[in-house]
């Protein structure tokens, strides 16, 4: 390992504290970063991790302390400011025009040129000899739309890469990828190392960032709890660190005791929005009092299945029942007046609705059912009283129910889903990505409210993409893969690099 | 951008002073109306002084002889009976998430359709009125279903196939009325007069049809607030994604309420047959489709707000002959002071010079340009 | 795909029209060389809907800037006895009402729709409070004949002896393909409107780019104003663009945002309704005179019954950029 104590760092921060209203997201932090060192920051959600790096590519200003470049204080004015100085990012939802191919999306802002015109030859060129460089395979005169989500990783890399980034910052970079194109990513990074490129690698993912950091800084609650490399810790050590209790979230749950099977799936198959497959011949059995977790990298089917089983979208099967009633062909309202409950996985989009009152989303797939409306009017006192309840019940922080749900912060606004569908006893939930966004505490809550509905009798099928997650509430464990489930297992049965060759379409035997 | 939220305490929500649903935006909806009509006002004047006239006075002549006699008030009463309406038709549109710039359309076809209903049927008054009325509003609603269906089947933007029917409408009542529907004997084109029992009676002081536009109005505040089927109308212009999670139809929806809007129309144009003019002559009412998106905008999309916004608009129009008259200043004028309100209400300028930071969310349509 | 259907649609319109030329020249002549005149404004405003949209902002405002440009334009023309004076005042109005969309959208990030309708309503009001009678042009537009071009049989006296709005509006559609699709303003206008927050990393000035496009597009429309009032009727009659700023919309949409998909839909357009006007009156078919004026508008909103949901708009149209 290269000494870094003699090179100028690419990058110095010193005191940072930005506060935002109600809350302190980042304080007094310090970090040193030198060409070539990889750094690892590592945290759960909301320990401060995005916060500090928007500081560092100039999206938020800190209200204390200063930021060094290259030896020199700056005051950064904004991302192009940050790029200008050799910082680039590559963000985990990628900044890239669809439309455009390869090479216009990575030259766009600094386009080779004679006068006017744009010189795509050069441009091509230029891409080209990047992509052989730093190791990075892109069809450069593909339409950004039409490439897989690594091919489309790799072209935010080299558009940070072809302005000279000296310092990249990579943003959960590997939530996308299935462990294959994990490993081979940080093969690349690596390489960056060896071009001397530094790194600073945003993750929540002990095992890859113990895997090629050269240091590791670990966030909480805003501030640094520990600074150290791969050699002196463990993954136990770094989960110590990041949630200051001996273990890592894992639920209490009792083991299951399933029952009778409610959601009977035979032969589904539906489309994407483009009419590419999505779903292919999906078989699957949910019982009450069971959690069935589908592990997969998102973008396997696994949001058009569950939309495929809660009506809201068209889909073929030999069968698709819940509690032995046809669900089939039928509107999302009768599937959920059937007796399922929906965590929809966006619910900004799908699940809430922003402008009206928390009372009125309590009920807003059931607002035109008694009680809370008769003969086509709505009974505002019925609203009030469940909402008020549920508001209780369910820890929801609030001034009061009439307070529009979008002021909520990502935690509320979850929790106020979860209220509404599991208030309704439905007897089969299906929850997608029930907690992304969410705090560590509302985490908890929600993951021991999912428990106690499948001890209350309920079938639930959960669907995330944090592999954990699954691991830690399911019983038995479904991978999903293009499409197909491709595994089934009981959770206590799951080995880890099995199911890494699963998800990435492999076989569990070698 | 990552999505980690950067709260790391929970203090439960995420905005300090957080809305709450409804309440905040009443002085906004109050203040801002206001003050932009009062600019508008202002900025009018020096139009009105550019041509040699002192603005107070014009305003004077305005005001004094609409609301100064019980013939004014009655003529005042009379032109924003069908503003009413066409605002609340632009007004549930809105709450929908539509844009129906095809009020004046949607009108003329409702009156045609009930000059028809009135004069070519005999039946006792008390079922000839409604059923005129009735089949105006048919007729409107018709005539914005097409919209309506491109809308909701077909995602193309209601606004150009709205304006495109509006320019229809006006060629097909003229044909209409100069040939299938003319009344014969006379050059004119026009239709018959309607039977007696189709006419709206006159109960002298207030006219009948305003009386039926202040019902409907309030008939429609209590409808989109408290009734389901209002639900589905504003969660949809809210949230469609939401909206289709919930269980509710979106294409039925938005069909729907484009027709509702369409009747709301119609019955405008068969009001103005029956209570006024008797006839459908295709000179009437030029710029009425306007003025109700001007109202509904004024209003913020409160059906009961717009029947002060409708007297306003009323008002103006029903003054502005008289103003004519008095000063030599044109009608138009009336023209363009409505659009400068309408620029100072839709416009942040007047929110944010009052409200500061707080102003709140303007209405928005552009949501359904889906392409088209 | 799409292609393969204009291409054929394109063949088979060109055939037609070679074999109506055999049988009667001056007729076929007279109705193409009527039909590119009433596509001119219509290619001008739908290049103006393209801009405006490439760059993510809807400008249904089209019509009223076109109205009061032509407003401008003729009085201008006819009070300063200049018609290049008139012009340019024509095609400056068009750009004060884009700055001003360009400031409610860019700034104000109102609702575009109802900017461009206070557009449209300030316009009409306006035009016709100020309107005034007995006021003549100077001069006639003035006309191009480029001599051997415009000797060729058929093509030479439509498209070469025509008045110079005419070569203007053929010209501005294909300068505006190659600027949009080969030069630096063209990728980075196009990627505001895709995904403006891609071009702002890259270095883009989103609102600065969206404001100098929408208000350069409005001297376009200006053109097309002062085309209507200036060249094509030599008048100002109240409401006299007669809805072309809205069918130029649906004449975008049909070109699927391309210049030159719209200049091919405009000419279509332009020739559905020159045939019409030439069997109307040849009395060939009798409809009642006000079916034939209901033809434009009824094609429109067909068009756009046929297109739409086939072809996509740039993705972030119509929403306010906000930065982080």
């Amino acid at each position: 390992m290269p000494s870094y104590g003699s090179q100028t760092p690419i990058l110095e921060a010193r005191g940072i504290t930005k506060r935002f209203p109600g809350v302190i997201a980042n304080q007094d932090v310090s970090l040193s970063i030198s060409p070539g060192q990889i750094v690892g920051l590592l945290g759960e959600n909301g320990a401060g991790k995005s916060t500090l790096v928007k500081m560092i590519y100039g999206l938020y200003e800190p209200d204390e302390g200063e930021i060094y470049i290259k030896g020199s204080p700056v005051k950064l004015s904004g991302p192009r400011d940050a790029i200008r100085r050799g910082i680039g990012m590559v963000h985990q939802h990628f900044q890239l025009v669809p439309v455009f191919t390869v090479a216009e999306n990575i030259i766009l802002g600094d386009e080779p040129h004679r006068s006017i015109f744009i010189n795509m030859k050069k441009a091509t060129q230029e891409v080209a000899r990047l992509s052989e460089q730093f190791g990075l395979e892109v069809d450069v005169n593909a339409k950004v739309e039409d490439l897989p989500v690594g091919a489309k990783q790799r072209v935010e890399i080299l558009k940070a890469l072809y302005r000279h980034a000296d310092l990249l910052i990579m943003d959960e970079p590997t939530a996308v990828l299935t462990p294959q194109e994990t490993d081979e990513l940080l093969q690349v990074m690596r390489g960056f190392a060896d071009n001397g490129v530094a790194v600073i690698f945003i993750t929540h993912k002990l095992r890859e960032v113990l895997a090629v950091a050269d240091t590791i800084e670990v966030l909480r609650g805003g501030k640094v709890v520990g600074t150290t490399t791969p050699g002196e810790t463990d993954q136990a050590g770094l989960a110590q660190m990041m949630v200051g209790r001996s273990v890592l979230l894992t639920v209490d749950k009792a083991p299951a005791t399933p029952g009778d099977v409610v959601l009977d799936v035979q032969g589904l198959s539906a489309a994407t929005d483009l009419g590419l497959p999505a779903v292919r011949d999906v078989n699957l059995q949910v019982r009450a009092g069971e959690i069935v977790g589908i592990a997969g990298v998102e973008g396997n089917g696994q949001r058009e299945l569950v939309e495929a089983l809660t009506g809201l979208r068209h889909c073929t099967a030999d069968r698709m029942t819940v509690a032995g009633k046809n669900t089939l062909g039928q509107s999302p309202h009768a599937i959920h007046a059937m007796g399922v409950g929906h965590v929809p996985e966006d619910r900004e989009k799908d699940g809430l609705v922003g402008p009206y009152s928390i009372a009125d989303n309590m009920v807003l797939n059931r607002f035109d059912e008694p009680p809370f409306s008769s003969k086509g009017v709505r009974s505002r006192s019925a609203v009030n009283t469940l909402a008020t309840d549920l508001v209780q019940e369910y820890d929801v922080r609030t001034p009061s129910i009439s307070t529009t749900a979008e002021s909520l912060s990502g935690g509320n606004k979850q929790k106020v889903v979860i209220a509404r569908e599991l208030s309704a006893n439905p007897e089969l939930l299906i929850a997608s990505q029930p907690t992304r966004g969410v705090d560590v505490g509302s985490i908890e809550f929600i993951h021991s409210r999912i428990v106690d509905a499948r001890d209350r009798g309920a079938a639930v099928l959960l669907v995330s993409a944090e592999l954990d997650e699954v691991l830690g509430l399911a019983d038995r464990v479904v991978v999903m893969y293009d499409g197909r489930l491709v595994a089934e297992m009981a959770s206590a049965d799951v080995d880890r690099s099995s199911i890494g060759r699963l998800m990435a379409g492999g076989d569990i035997q070698q | 951008m990552s999505v980690t939220d950067p709260a790391q305490t929970d203090l439960g929500f995420s905005d300090p002073n957080p809305a709450r649903a409804g309440r905040w935006s009443r002085a906004q909806a109050i203040a801002v109306p206001l003050v932009s009509v009062l600019l508008a006002f202002a900025i009018g004047g020096v139009l009105i002084w550019l041509q040699g006239v002192n603005p107070l006075y014009a305003y004077w002549v305005l005001f004094q002889n609409a609301l100064g006699s019980s013939e004014g008030l009655l003529r005042v009463m009379e032109k924003s009976t069908p503003l009413i309406l066409t605002g609340l038709a632009v007004t549930v549109g809105l709450r929908t998430g539509l844009f129906n710039i095809g009020a004046q359309g949607q009108l003329l076809v409702g009156a045609i359709g009930a000059a028809w209903a009135g004069y070519n049927f005999q039946l006792p008054a008390l079922v000839h009125i409604p059923f005129a009325i009735v089949f105006g509003m048919l007729c409107g609603a018709a005539w914005a279903s097409i919209a309506g269906a491109l809308r909701a089947y077909r995602s193309v933007s209601e606004v150009i196939t709205t304006i495109m029917l509006n320019a229809v409408a006006i060629a097909l009542v003229d044909y209409l009325a100069s040939r299938p529907l003319k009344e014969e004997g006379q050059p004119i084109t026009r239709t018959p007069l309607i039977a007696e029992t189709a006419a709206l009676p006159d109960i002298g002081i207030v006219p009948v049809g305003f009386l039926i536009a202040l019902m409907v109005a309030i008939f429609f505040g209590w409808f989109l607030t408290r009734t389901t089927q209002g639900f589905r109308f504003n969660t949809v212009g809210m949230n469609p994604s939401a909206a289709n999670y919930a269980g509710i139809g979106v294409r039925k929806t938005i069909f729907l309420a484009m027709a509702v809007s369409g009747a709301l129309a119609g019955m405008g144009g068969a009001v103005e047959t029956l209570g006024i003019t008797g006839r459908f002559e295709p000179t009437f009412n030029a710029g009425l489709g306007f003025d109700g998106i001007t109202i509904a905008l004024l209003a913020r999309a409160n059906p009961i707000a717009t029947i002060p916004a409708a007297l306003l608009v009323g008002t103006l129009r029903s003054g502005a002959a008289t103003l004519q008259f008095e000063t030599g200043i044109e009608p138009e004028v009336v023209d363009v002071i409505l659009a400068l309100t309408l620029l100072f209400v839709a416009a942040p300028i007047v929110s944010r010079l009052l409200f500061r930071k707080r102003a709140q969310k303007q209405t928005s349509v552009s949501s359904g340009w889906g392409g088209a | 795909m799409r292609a393969r259907y204009a291409i054929t649609l394109t063949i088979g319109i060109l055939s037609c029209i070679v074999v109506a030329f055999v049988m009667d020249e001056t007729r076929t002549v007279s109705v193409l060389s009527f039909s590119l005149r009433y596509a001119v404004p219509l290619i001008l405003a739908a290049m103006v809907g393209i801009i405006c949209e490439r760059s993510g902002i809807i400008n249904i405002g089209i019509e009223g800037q076109m109205l009061m440009s032509a407003f401008a334009g003729f009085f201008g023309a006819a009070i300063t006895g200049n018609l290049i004076l008139g012009t340019m005042l024509g095609v400056g109005t068009g750009m004060i009402m884009g700055a001003f969309l360009a400031t409610g959208a860019v700034a104000w990030k109102m609702d575009q729709i109802i900017a461009g309708t206070i557009i449209n309503i300030l316009a009409t009001g306006l035009t016709s409070f100020f309107y005034s009678q007995g006021y003549v042009l100077p001069a006639i537009t003035p006309t191009l004949r480029i001599p051997g071009l415009a000797d060729i049989p058929l093509i030479g006296p439509v498209l070469f002896d025509n008045g110079l709005f005419t070569y203007a509006a053929i010209l501005t559609a294909l300068v505006l393909w190659v600027l949009l699709f080969k030069t630096i303003w063209g990728l980075r206008t196009r990627a505001v409107g895709e995904m403006p927050g891609s071009a702002d990393t890259s270095g883009v000035n989103v609102q600065r780019m969206r404001f100098i496009n929408v208000t350069l597009a409005g001297g376009l429309a200006g053109l097309a104003g002062a085309y209507l009032s200036i060249e094509a009727a030599s008048n100002f009659d109240r409401g006299m663009t007669a809805g072309r700023g809205f069918t130029a919309l649906a004449i975008m949409i049909f070109g699927a945002w391309n210049p030159i998909g719209a200049l091919g839909a405009a000419l279509f357009f332009g020739l559905a309704n020159g045939l019409a006007s030439q069997l109307q009156a040849d009395e060939v078919i009798d409809i009642p005179q006000q079916f034939i004026s209901m033809l434009p508008y009824v094609l429109t909103i067909v068009l756009l019954a046929i297109v739409s949901g086939r072809v996509k708009p740039p993705a972030a149209v119509g929403k306010p950029y906000e930065k982080e």
